[in-house]
C-alpha cells in the first residue's frame, strides 16, 4: 500500500523532530494550528521568519521548515522590527509565551503595537512560566496557586488583548486550545492582516499549571478548566465587571486598518521620489 | 532597503568635524545601512546624525524604546541582510550585552559604538575596557578597537564593519567623551581607495546545505533571511546543520570554532603602532584618547634625550600578546598608562611581567592624563 505524506509535514523542520513538548500540551496544538492555518493559505515558507523568544511556545519555530530565530527571553519583537526594516516583504510571525510577551517582553509589546509592525504574534497563554517550573505570571489569575504564589497570587494580572488593543494593535483575538477551528481561522487572518496582529490562545499546561493551580494534572480537565471560564464576546456584553472576573472572553476584539510602521522612509519616500 | 546612492555616502574631502560624526561617516562609507540607538549622553549625535543620513543613503534608523530593542533590532536587521550598528555609552551598553552574546553565538555580523562615560556623569574614561571582554555571557572571544582621534573613528568604523564581515562577530568601537565630543580634522578618501568587505553568501545550490559548517578560514558563509535556506539561529548549542543539541561534543566544538575564528586570526585584526620604539628603554603602553598625552611625554622625554617610547595599541581586544612581550622583552620598564583603576596594565603585566618591571600610571577622576603626570610618572621609575 502508498502511503502519503501529511501534506502540512512540509513545513515542519524534520530534522528537529521530534518534538519536546509535554503530553497534552497546549503550545504543541498551537503548533499544529499553525501548520493548518499555514497549508489552507498556501504560505510561502521560503519568505517565512519564524521568531520564539524562550519558554516552552517559543520551542515553536524550532519545528518550522523556515528561516527562524529562537532563544533570548522577550526580545522577539525587536528582532522583528529589524528585520521589517531592512526587509519589509518578509512575513514574520512571532510565537510567544506569555511570559515572553507581557512580562520580560511586555516594553516591546505596547511598542510594537503603538507602531502597527506588520507582524502576525501569536501568543499562547498557558497563566504560568511552565519551562522554569511554574512560577507565577503577569497572566495568572488572582488567588492562583504556583511555584511561587504557594498561598495565591495577590496580583491583578494583565488582559493581554486589552493591552494590545489600548497600545494601538489593529488585529486583535482571543480563542483557546477548546476552539482548534476558532484559532485556524484567527491565525489565518493575522496572517493576511496588515499591521500588528495578536491572536493569543488560551493554552493548558497539565504538568505545571494545571497540578498546582486547578489541582490536575490530566490535560483534559485543563482544558474543561479552560472551557469553564470562557465567555464569548457577545455572552460577555452580558455580564456585569464583576462577573466577567477571572474569565477569558474569547473572540475577535479589534480589526482595522492604518498605516504600517516603516521608520523614517516613511518620509523618505514622499520626499526624495 | 532601497537603492544604495554612493554619491552622499561618502562624503569624500577634508572636514573639521565632530568625532560622533566621524563615527557615522565611517560607517555609512563601510555600506552601514541599518541603525538603531536609544537615546543617551555623550552618543547622541551618533543617533542624530544618523536619523538624518540613513534616508539619504536608502537605509532605515530606529529609535528604539531601549537599549535591548536597538540591539535586538540590529541584529535582526543583519540577519535579513543589513549592515548594522548601534551607538550607546556605558550604562546603555551593559543592558546590550544580552544582545551581544546572541550576536556572539548565533554569529551575527554588527558593530557597537560605546562611548564610555563615568557613572551618569560624562566625564572622560576608560572604564569600560574589561566590560568589552567580558560582558556578555558565556565563553567567547572579542573584537574590541579603540580609535584616539576623529580620524581614527572614521578609520575604525570602517574596519569594524569588516572584521564584522570577516568574522561573523560583534565588533566593538571603544570610544571615548574625550575625542566623541572633539572637533578635528578629518580626511575623508575617495570612494575608489576605501577597501569594502562583505560576508561571504552560500552556494546556491541547497542540498545538504549546512549552515554552520565552516569554511577553512573557520568563518561559515552567511545568507540574508528570505533568501530560501531556512536557516534555524539560536544561543543554544546547535550542530554544523543549526540543529540543537544537548551533546557534550557538539557544544565544546561549536564554542572551538566560534572562539578560534578569532584567535587564528589575531595577526590580521590586532592594529598597533610603535613610536620611538628602536632604542627606548622605557616604553609606554596605552590605548584610546590616553596615547595622545603619552605621545606628547614621549616626544617632550625625547627632546631631552631620554630614551622613551610608545606602544600604542588600536585593538584592545583580542590582545595584542605579541607586540606587548616584544616590548617587555626589550625595555627595562614598561608604564601603563590608563583612564581608570588600572585594568589593561593587568593584561600587560600578565603578558610583560615575566621580562621586565611593569609600572602603572592610572587616573580616575573623570579627567584625561596631562602630559605633565605621565611625565613625572616616567621620571619616577626611572
Amino acid at each position: 500500500m502508498m502511503t502519503e505524506k501529511n501534506p502540512i509535514r512540509r513545513y515542519l523542520r524534520e530534522n528537529s523532530l521530534p518534538h519536546f513538548f509535554c503530553s497534552g500540551c497546549g503550545s504543541a496544538q498551537v503548533l499544529n494550528f499553525f501548520l493548518q492555518a499555514a497549508d489552507e493559505i498556501d504560505l510561502d515558507s521560503d519568505n517565512l521568519v519564524a521568531i520564539g523568544g524562550v519558554g516552552c511556545t517559543a520551542r515553536i519555530p524550532v519545528y518550522l521548515n523556515s528561516d527562524a530565530l529562537h532563544g533570548i527571553h522577550g526580545r522577539t519583537l525587536p528582532w522583528a522590527t529589524g528585520i521589517k526594516l531592512h526587509n519589509p516583504d518578509l512575513n514574520v510571525v512571532i510565537f510567544s509565551g506569555d511570559g515572553d510577551a507581557a512580562s520580560i517582553g511586555g516594553n516591546h509589546l505596547i511598542h510594537a503595537a503603538r507602531r502597527n509592525l506588520e507582524v502576525t504574534m501569536i501568543v499562547v497563554n498557558n497563566l504560568t512560566f511552565a519551562m522554569t517550573g511554574g512560577q507565577v505570571a503577569p497572566s495568572t489569575l488572582v488567588d492562583l496557586k504556583t511555584s511561587t504564589t504557594p498561598y495565591g497570587n495577590p496580583e491583578n494580572p494583565f488582559d493581554i488583548c486589552q493591552l494590545a488593543s489600548t497600545a494601538g494593535a489593529t488585529y486583535v483575538s482571543r480563542s483557546t486550545t477548546q476552539h482548534p477551528r476558532q484559532c485556524i481561522n484567527f491565525i489565518k487572518k493575522a496572517l493576511h492582516h496588515k499591521g500588528f496582529a495578536l491572536v493569543e490562545i488560551i493554552s493548558q499546561c497539565p504538568t505545571y499549571f494545571g497540578r498546582k493551580a486547578i489541582n490536575s494534572g490530566i490535560p483534559e480537565e485543563g482544558i474543561e478548566w479552560i472551557e469553564d471560564n470562557s465567555v464569548t464576546v457577545r455572552e460577555s456584553t452580558k455580564l456585569s465587571e464583576e462577573e466577567l472576573k477571572g474569565k477569558f472572553v474569547t473572540g475577535n476584539f479589534v480589526n482595522i486598518n492604518r498605516p504600517v510602521f516603516q521608520g523614517s522612509s516613511y518620509y523618505f519616500d514622499k520626499e526624495f521620489e | 532597503m532601497k537603492e544604495n546612492n554612493n554619491n552622499s555616502r561618502v562624503r569624500t574631502g577634508t572636514h573639521f568635524m565632530l568625532g560622533n560624526h566621524a563615527v557615522v561617516e565611517g560607517a555609512l562609507a563601510a555600506g552601514c545601512d541599518f541603525f538603531a540607538g536609544y537615546p543617551i549622553t555623550p552618543a547622541n549625535e551618533i543617533s542624530e546624525m544618523m536619523s538624518q543620513r540613513m534616508p539619504e543613503v536608502g537605509g532605515a534608523f530606529l529609535q528604539g524604546e531601549d537599549e535591548l530593542c536597538s540591539i535586538f533590532a540590529v541584529t535582526g536587521a543583519s540577519l535579513a541582510g543589513a549592515k548594522a550598528m548601534t551607538a550607546t555609552a556605558s550604562a546603555g551598553y551593559n543592558y546590550m550585552q544580552e544582545g551581544i552574546e546572541y550576536a556572539i553565538s548565533a554569529e551575527i555580523p554588527c558593530v557597537i559604538v560605546d562611548v564610555q562615560r563615568c557613572r551618569g556623569e560624562n566625564f572622560a574614561t576608560q572604564a569600560d575596557v574589561m566590560q568589552m571582554r567580558w560582558g556578555a555571557a558565556g565563553d567567547h572571544e572579542m573584537i574590541v578597537l579603540a580609535p584616539s582621534s576623529v580620524q581614527e573613528l572614521f578609520d575604525y568604523s570602517i574596519l569594524a564593519f569588516n572584521f564584522a564581515e570577516i568574522y561573523r562577530n560583534p565588533v566593538i568601537i571603544m570610544s571615548e567623551t574625550t575625542i566623541a565630543l572633539m572637533r578635528e580634522k578629518l580626511v575623508i578618501p575617495p570612494i575608489d581607495e576605501i577597501k569594502i568587505v562583505n560576508r561571504r553568501k552560500p552556494p546556491e545550490s541547497k542540498d545538504n546545505y549546512l549552515p554552520f559548517k565552516a569554511d577553512p578560514d573557520g568563518v561559515p558563509a552567511m545568507p540574508a533571511f528570505g533568501d530560501g535556506y531556512h536557516i534555524l539561529y539560536s544561543i543554544n548549542p546547535h550542530d554544523e546543520a543549526g540543529s540543537i543539541q544537548w551533546d557534550p561534543d557538539v557544544f565544546e566544538s561549536m564554542y572551538d570554532r566560534i572562539t578560534n575564528k578569532i584567535n587564528n586570526h589575531r595577526k590580521s585584526i590586532t592594529l598597533t603602532q610603535g613610536y620611538y620604539l628602536e632604542d627606548a628603554d622605557i616604553i609606554l603602553i596605552a590605548y584610546g584618547s590616553e596615547c595622545r598625552p603619552a605621545l606628547d611625554a614621549v616626544l617632550d622625554a625625547r627632546s631631552r634625550d631620554k630614551k622613551v617610547g610608545l606602544l600604542k595599541l588600536g585593538t584592545v581586544w583580542p590582545v595584542p600578546e605579541e607586540e606587548i612581550r616584544n616590548a617587555a622583552k626589550q625595555a627595562s620598564k614598561i608604564l601603563a598608562v590608563e583612564m581608570n583603576i588600572g585594568k589593561y596594565s593587568n593584561e600587560i603585566e600578565r603578558i610583560g611581567g615575566g621580562y621586565c618591571e611593569i609600572c602603572r600610571v592610572t587616573k580616575n577622576r573623570g579627567l584625561i592624563h596631562t602630559k605633565k603626570e605621565i611625565l613625572s610618572a616616567i621620571e619616577e621609575i626611572r
